[in-house]
């Protein structure tokens, strides 16, 4: 932990005075979204008619929270280029087969979140696992990220962390009981361009002081160790397997394939956004197109966190003695505090705070919709009017941002937030996605099955994180050689596994649901028109999802061989 | 957006997400450049004498003026009547 006066920023009014533009444009926009909420669908999926480069810019900044811009950063600067992997593997490819493969069912099929989609499918149980390990986790991310805020906020402006963590808390109530879900996604879109606005700047002067990025990568190698930082594979710093081969395989399989599609393809946070969409292909349209930004934020974030490794001497001092101790998070916000002018730095200010307010509002934003439709009115109170709902919604926010000021002060207590939220990911998701995909192509796949399989891969993640060295902290006991990013990357594979092992076994046992059941929910079950709007065929070729994730994901691999 | 031309309605106005960008990028720009003007000789000196807050300011008007242009070019067109979807209880 730093001292507070070593990042304390000399803010001038011009900066405040940016600062507060933005937050009048946040309150403003809620302000405005609320006279088009007039039911629950219009509070909690905007009514679906947004275009979809709006949903798609808010998909990645629901994401481009606290813990991607501050925990990226802090990647880079710790482990260099190979940080990279969490994007053009862990989030890209993700994102174009949840446009492409996955995306029609959901926004096909009607339903209002993820887990509405699981009880369809599989009915109660399944539901309710999901359901509950959703909710739940949002409110700590919830929690985490309106910490980080406060905490920001008390380390650059020298608030108090409470009062900060108050005021922030306030903000996003209000916009959020105000505007719904289309006041969080405006919101979000906004966000995207003050982030973009405050680290594109930042990124192009640390670049002109370090001497490009020919510069940057001398700089590197003389302070040691430059042939892991500079290449992108096989990454062995970044997972904490010695061995290439292992560690590659880490990245691909643990990292790309189960961690990545868990996330990206079943979490409603994000999914949610893509649902707001007008249409179908809109839908599907909004996870691709949020891919290409996608693509571009390591620039942005990772190279700010390397050039502050080269540039900030405590943290380059840090990294050379190998501190454990140093909290890496913070090289982003040494860099602005070392670069940035006063007006800049203002700029720089409003996008940190936007980023991390984004982030809370998404959770929450995501957790009333989930506890509204899939928890209150499923299983407490049934069968009241709409306008019943959308107060349960609206109560639901005001809850969960109270839970969440609770959770941020208990999330004080982990250093390594992003380790830590790896982990969360790993038990909740991975599972997740193995029970979707087959339960979306294997028709005969059971109810029972359904939830048994989420919970042995969740047990089994936990099981791995216990016998792992440090995936949860103190209760591991490190039995099996893994560490850091590598253990939850073996912890998310385990429970793929166990969840497709189980999900087999206990279908060969146990009564599928009737087909006339699976319209819409099993691929073999559901005509093809359902998955296409009627006018598709006029659509232009960037307009055709499957054209527009064929170009992303060439770009990808060109990114990919070129930091090779 | 081009699916939504053929629809009748009126258009979205000032609330067009677009013009907010806009609008306040274009603040953003116009408070940077002014600035960029006094930024003091030390301050730049951090940067190599890169005066951010001008280049930054320029890129940032220009950013608004596009999104207002784009915004005017393609309005987003509000349906009157909005379809009532039979919601799955």
């Amino acid at each position: 932990m730093v001292l507070a006066a070593d990042l304390r920023l000399d803010a001038n009014w011009v900066d405040y005075l940016l600062v507060a533009l933005y937050f009048g444009f946040v309150i403003g926009i809620g302000i405005i979204a609320r006279r088009s909420v007039s039911s629950s669908l219009d509070f909690f999926l905007s009514g679906r008619s947004l275009p979809a480069w709006v949903t798609g810019l808010a998909f990645i900044s629901a994401n481009l929270g606290a813990v991607e811009i501050m925990g990226m950063s802090a990647n880079g600067a710790q482990f260099g280029i190979p940080t990279v992997h969490y994007f053009w593997v862990g989030a890209v490819p993700a994102m174009l087969f949840l446009g492409v493969v996955m995306m029609p069912f959901y926004y096909g099929s009607k339903v209002r979140s993820v887990p509405e989609f699981m009880r369809k499918r599989f009915g109660t149980g399944a539901h309710l696992v999901n359901a509950l390990s959703f909710a739940l986790a949002q409110l700590l991310i919830a929690g985490i990220n309106l910490f980080l805020l406060a905490k920001i906020v008390n380390l650059l402006l020298g608030w108090n962390l409470y009062v900060s963590l108050l005021v922030a808390a306030a903000i996003v109530l209000s916009y959020i009981t105000l505007g719904g879900l289309s006041a969080a996604i405006y919101n979000e879109v906004l966000q995207f361009f003050v982030i973009v606005a405050a680290l594109v700047p930042l990124t192009i002067v640390g670049l002109h002081r370090v001497g490009g990025y020919g510069g940057l990568k001398d700089k590197i190698t003389a302070a040691g160790d430059g042939a892991a930082q500079l290449n992108s594979w096989p990454g062995t710093n970044l997972t904490g397997i010695a061995d290439p081969f292992w560690s590659v395989v880490g990245i691909i399989f643990g990292l790309g394939f189960v961690l990545s599609f868990g996330y990206w393809t079943t979490n409603f946070v994000e999914v949610q956004r893509a649902m707001a969409s007008s249409s179908m292909s809109a839908a599907q349209r909004s996870p691709i197109i949020g891919s290409f930004p996608k693509m571009f934020v390591p620039f942005m974030v990772i190279v700010p966190g390397m050039i502050a490794a080269v540039l900030v001497s405590e943290v380059a001092k840090a990294k050379a003695s190998g501190d454990p101790k140093f909290d890496y998070n913070n090289s982003l916000l040494y860099l602005i505090n070392d670069l940035l002018p006063n007006g800049m730095l203002g700029v720089a200010i409003a996008g940190l705070l936007a980023s991390f307010m984004a982030g809370m509002a998404a959770n929450i934003s995501a957790f009333n919709t989930v506890f509204s439709y899939d928890l209150w009115e499923t299983y407490v109170v049934k069968g009241r009017s709409d306008d019943y709902y959308l107060r349960i919604g609206r109560v639901a926010t005001v809850a969960a941002t109270v839970i969440a000021i609770g959770t941020a002060l208990f999330a004080r207590n982990y250093q390594n937030i992003m380790t830590y939220l790896q982990t969360l990911f790993g038990f909740f998701n991975a599972p997740l996605f193995a029970t979707f995909i087959l339960g979306m192509f294997w028709k005969k796949m059971t109810p029972t099955a359904g939830w048994t399989g989420l919970v042995s891969g969740t047990a089994a993640a936990v099981l791995v994180g216990i016998l792992s060295k440090d995936a949860l902290g103190s209760l591991s006991t490190g039995v099996l050689p893994l560490k850091s990013q590598g253990a939850a990357f073996a912890a998310a594979g385990a429970a793929f596994i166990v969840d497709i092992v189980v999900s087999v076994a206990v279908t060969m046992v146990t009564r599928p649901k009737p087909v006339s059941e699976l319209r819409g929910l099993v691929w073999s079950e559901t005509p093809r028109s359902d998955f296409h709007d009627a006018n598709e065929g006029t659509l232009a070729w960037w307009q055709n999802p499957n054209k527009l994730a064929a170009v992303a994901g060439v770009m990808v691999i060109v990114l990919n061989i070129i930091f090779w | 957006m081009a699916e939504n031309t053929s629809e009748t309605g009126h258009k979205a106005g000032l609330f067009d997400i677009r013009f907010v960008i806009g609008a306040l990028m274009g603040l953003y720009g116009v408070i940077l450049l002014i600035t960029g003007f006094f930024t003091s000789q030390s301050e730049l000196d951090r940067a190599d004498g890169f005066n951010v807050n001008i280049v930054g300011g320029i890129a940032m008007i220009v950013t608004s003026l596009l999104f207002g242009l784009w915004a005017r070019l393609r309005p987003i067109v509000v349906p009157e009547h909005i379809e009532q979807e039979d919601e799955p209880a």
